[in-house]
């Protein structure tokens, strides 16, 4: 297990490096550069904006502006926003605490009702329940996002006035925030309903952003239970006479898991990375509207950095998902 | 801290964390559209930005409420001599700059300030000359060579020496970039090693002052107990950071928020007939246009250019792409700008005509590029269905155009080259309300390659448009060359003007004394929530 770990973390330092060539080629093949963004539509005279190019080592040859990126980055220097001018580093910090309570919130509510879900759907297989299932986990699937996003406000919000629209806690609050988890600092704050405001303020982003991994781990593990249930020793298990709740949930799921972890780390990742729709129609201050605002302005450090980060984030939640894959199952265990 | 139940309705709070030991606080909650880049606004040109400008800062002069009339703020007077080269402002005394829990000013605003706040941009040997980013808007109105010194003359009195008489020189100082910040801040963050905090935690002499920034989310802002003229009704002023429409509306039905700016035009209707809310509208500072290459065959020909203003039907445009929320534009600056000339007449809307001119010109089956925006403007909220709309009334009179358009910064980038292809759907929002901020800025002679995207350079104009610079202070004057040269401008039309759009902040029907800003700033001086 140990030789498996050194191994795959040492496939980290060239996919990271890899990372890096991708990042700082992919935004500089796209037209414009961040001083023309900067500019807007007053513009700027010839002088002056080769001389902000020649500020921000924009005039420099690709090569050099690689290697002086790589340089600051093996010192742990992100580099600074071209627009905001404050450190890539501290701002993603920031806005990350936002990104990842919402995304562990999604993902608690996928797990929670989608594997339960495909369980279901699997043990009843060909039966109404299970084509019932199947088809609203499409149509999860393939919902566009945005449109999901405000339908949920405008009748939740709008019509039931259940919840509220937008933002991670009422306005009406205002209290330091140590850890960046809203629901944490709001407990922390002691202020009287400031949990059960941060509470509901998380129920629609975390619905929205969860509802396409939900409809993918229900068919991931409807698919892998029908494969686990159609093995011999549950056949056994249930000839023998154990109660069926027992067979599915100790002898059929453990085994069917492996798959179902490896999607729920993967759609986690891609969470992590792809909250932005959600982030924008909810106002959620995390790192994928950040994002998607810098490619707008060229911010060149940003996106590095942003990619960079989020690179990492996938990388490690992928590792972490590989070395859960021995704990799940002791076959994996002990081939390594 | 909780600060209210409900939002519209002050109540008691039990703490004073924003307040200062305050038992009740009346929040005001403005839905903005984005995060502002920073709080020193002569860093920025975004209106996400500048909008915390008048509600943070004060400049040497103002606008009038809902006017673009220059009336005095910091300075209580001014004199021009010197030909308007030389203008001596007398500043007002007493005013105080925020005392915050990171700034405890020991003097009043003085000349030192005004100084500080200009040549910070101009020097480049200044500590903050680059401290957080290059003085864009400084720079793209032309100040560092305008500018050439400002002298104290006594801590209440300041001297600006300008190389060359600008008659828009007061409105431009209003704009953003010359509001005025501390000194003696500005020196305490330096010494602390700390300057980047004069953009991130402002200090000026506004109705609000800054309390706490959190990205994406909002900001927050406390009335200022010592402003000049009279603490706000309101205690607290929070921006909350909401990027979509759509999603601002919902908060504003819900109460969530009283402000919003930008709301979809589908929207209006049912904004209008909500019965909690109500839609302030004003005629915005802008115009959208189409632009030539007046200097390449056959738009180098008036009478090409003519015929295909006089194809394009405006009124669908309206209709169509500003949901009738628009005005036809005749000129190429908006009627609310002094010195609009309202007798030019309009090109009629006539294909037949059209087709006839073009005739005329020996210009048959033309083909030509027409650029659309790929962004959405006020003045022009859907770049692609007008230039649609366009190409197909062109089909009529028999010119086939192929519609290009390119990402934001390279599409003004290829706009604004001397020898570009086609015709460019472009607009302008004015920086400072004066008609040189159109007549001048988009169609001198010295804006061609940047500003002027019609490359039109055109003697008669262009001899009006340079003596009314030299009027300091002599409006009727200037109003009386600009009418003119609109009447030149409309005569050779560089230009199809397309459409002026109209400025919309909905807000709930409980908001009072909201002010109609010329220039779109969400200013929030002596509003009010009332029950």
């Amino acid at each position: 297990m140990i030789r498996v770990l050194i191994y795959r973390i040492g496939l980290l330092v060239p996919t990271f490096f890899g990372v890096t060539l991708i990042a700082f080629g992919f935004i500089r093949m796209l037209p414009g550069d961040p001083i023309l963004a900067l500019a807007g539509e007053r513009g700027l005279n010839r002088e002056f904006y080769l001389k902000l190019l020649h500020d921000y080592g924009l005039d420099l040859p690709l090569w050099k502006q690689y290697l002086v990126y790589l340089q600051n980055l093996l010192h742990g220097d992100l580099g600074v926003s071209i627009v905001t001018q404050k450190p890539v580093l501290s701002e993603f910090f920031s806005l990350f605490p936002a990104t990842m309570e919402l995304s562990l919130v999604a993902m608690t509510i996928a797990v929670a009702i989608g594997v339960p879900a495909g369980v279901i759907a699997a043990v009843n297989r060909r039966r109404a329940l299970d084509y019932m299932i199947m088809t609203i986990s499409l149509i999860g699937y393939s919902m566009p996002i945005f449109w999901w996003g405000l339908v949920l406000i405008i009748v939740s919000s709008g019509i039931l006035d259940l919840t509220p629209v937008a933002g991670r806690i009422s306005m009406l609050y205002f209290f330091p925030t140590p850890t960046g988890f809203m629901l944490i600092d709001s407990l922390l704050s002691g202020e009287p309903g400031a949990f059960k405001s941060a509470l509901s303020h998380l129920i629609l982003p975390s619905l929205v952003l969860g509802t396409i991994p939900l409809a993918v781990i229900a068919r991931q593990t409807r698919s892998a239970m029908l494969e686990v249930l159609s093995e011999d020793y549950v056949r056994t298990a249930r000839a023998k006479g154990l109660p069926v709740l027992r067979v599915i949930a100790l002898h059929a799921l453990r085994n069917a898991l492996i798959p179902v972890v490896t999607t729920i780390g993967l759609q986690l990742g891609y969470m992590f990375a792809g909250a932005l729709l959600t982030e924008t129609i909810f106002s959620w201050p995390g790192i994928g509207k950040y994002m998607v605002d810098s490619v707008f302005r060229r911010d060149y450090p940003v996106i590095q950095g942003g990619l960079l980060l989020i690179a990492s984030i996938i990388m490690i939640v992928n590792l972490v998902v590989d070395l859960l894959y021995g704990l799940i199952n002791p076959k994996v265990r002990h081939r390594a | 801290m909780r600060l209210a139940k409900k939002p519209f309705i002050p109540l008691l709070v039990a703490g004073a964390l924003m307040t200062g030991g305050v038992a009740s606080a009346k929040t005001f909650i403005h839905c903005s559209e984005a995060s502002p880049q920073g709080f020193d606004t002569a860093l920025y040109d975004g209106s996400e930005t500048l909008d915390y400008g008048p509600n943070i800062y004060n400049g040497l002069v103002r606008f009038t409420f809902g006017t673009t009339d220059i009336a005095p703020d910091l300075a209580q007077s001014w004199d021009i001599s010197d030909g308007g080269k030389t203008i001596v402002f007398h500043l007002r005394k007493g005013i105080k700059f925020h005392k915050t829990d990171w700034f405890t000013p020991t003097r009043d605003f003085n000349a030192d300030d005004v100084i500080f706040s200009l040549m910070r941009q101009k020097e480049e040997n200044n500590p903050y000359h680059n401290y957080a980013g290059p003085y864009l808007y400084f720079n793209a109105m032309g100040m560092p060579d305008l500018i050439k010194d400002i002298v104290k003359l006594d801590d209440y009195t300041v001297k600006l020496v300008l190389t060359k008489p600008d008659a828009a020189i007061l409105p431009d100082l209003k704009m953003e970039f010359a509001l005025i910040l501390s000194k003696e801040y500005a020196d305490q963050l330096l010494k602390a090693g700390t300057p980047e905090l004069l953009n991130r935690k402002p200090v000026g002499t506004g109705p609000f002052q800054f309390v706490a920034y959190k990205k994406d989310a909002f900001v927050r802002m406390k009335a200022n107990p010592d402003y000049y003229r009279g603490k706000q009704p309101i205690d607290n002023l929070v921006f909350a950071i909401t990027p979509d429409a759509s999603v601002r509306y919902q908060k504003l039905k819900k109460n969530e928020c009283q402000t919003m700016p930008f709301p979809n035009l589908a929207d209006l209707d049912a904004m209008k007939n909500d019965p909690n809310l109500k839609v302030m509208e004003w005629p915005g500072l802008n115009v959208g246009y189409l632009a030539y290459n007046t200097r390449r065959k056959p738009f180098d020909d008036v009478r090409v250019r003519k015929a295909l203003n006089m194809a394009i039907d405006k009124k669908a445009i309206i209709k169509a792409v500003f949901h009738g929320e628009g005005t036809i534009a005749k000129n190429p600056m908006p009627p609310t700008v002094w010195g609009y000339n309202d007798e030019v007449k309009d090109d009629p809307y006539d294909p037949q005509a059209a087709k006839a001119l073009l005739k005329e010109a020996g210009v048959s089956k033309l083909k030509m590029k027409l650029w659309a925006m790929p962004v959405q403007r006020p003045y022009n909220p859907n770049a692609r269905r007008m230039a649609e709309l366009i190409k197909a009334d062109w089909a009529k009179i028999s010119v086939r155009a192929e519609i290009v358009t390119y990402e934001w910064g390279e599409y003004l980038k290829r706009s604004r080259a001397v020898d570009r292809d086609g015709a460019v759907l472009l607009g302008w929002t004015s920086d400072n309300g004066d008609p040189d901020n159109f007549l001048g800025t988009l169609l001198d002679c010295d804006a061609v390659g940047s500003n002027n995207m019609a490359q039109w350079c055109y003697g008669p104009y262009e001899a009006l448009i340079q003596k009314a610079k030299t009027l300091v202070g002599q409006r009727d004057k200037r109003a009386e060359l600009y009418r003119q040269a609109q009447v030149i401008f409309k005569a050779q039309a560089p230009w199809a003007t397309i459409a002026h759009s109209k400025v919309h902040v909905p807000m709930r029907k409980n908001v009072m004394g909201y002010h109609k800003d010329p220039l779109d700033r969400h200013d929030f001086e002596g509003v009010d929530l009332v029950e």
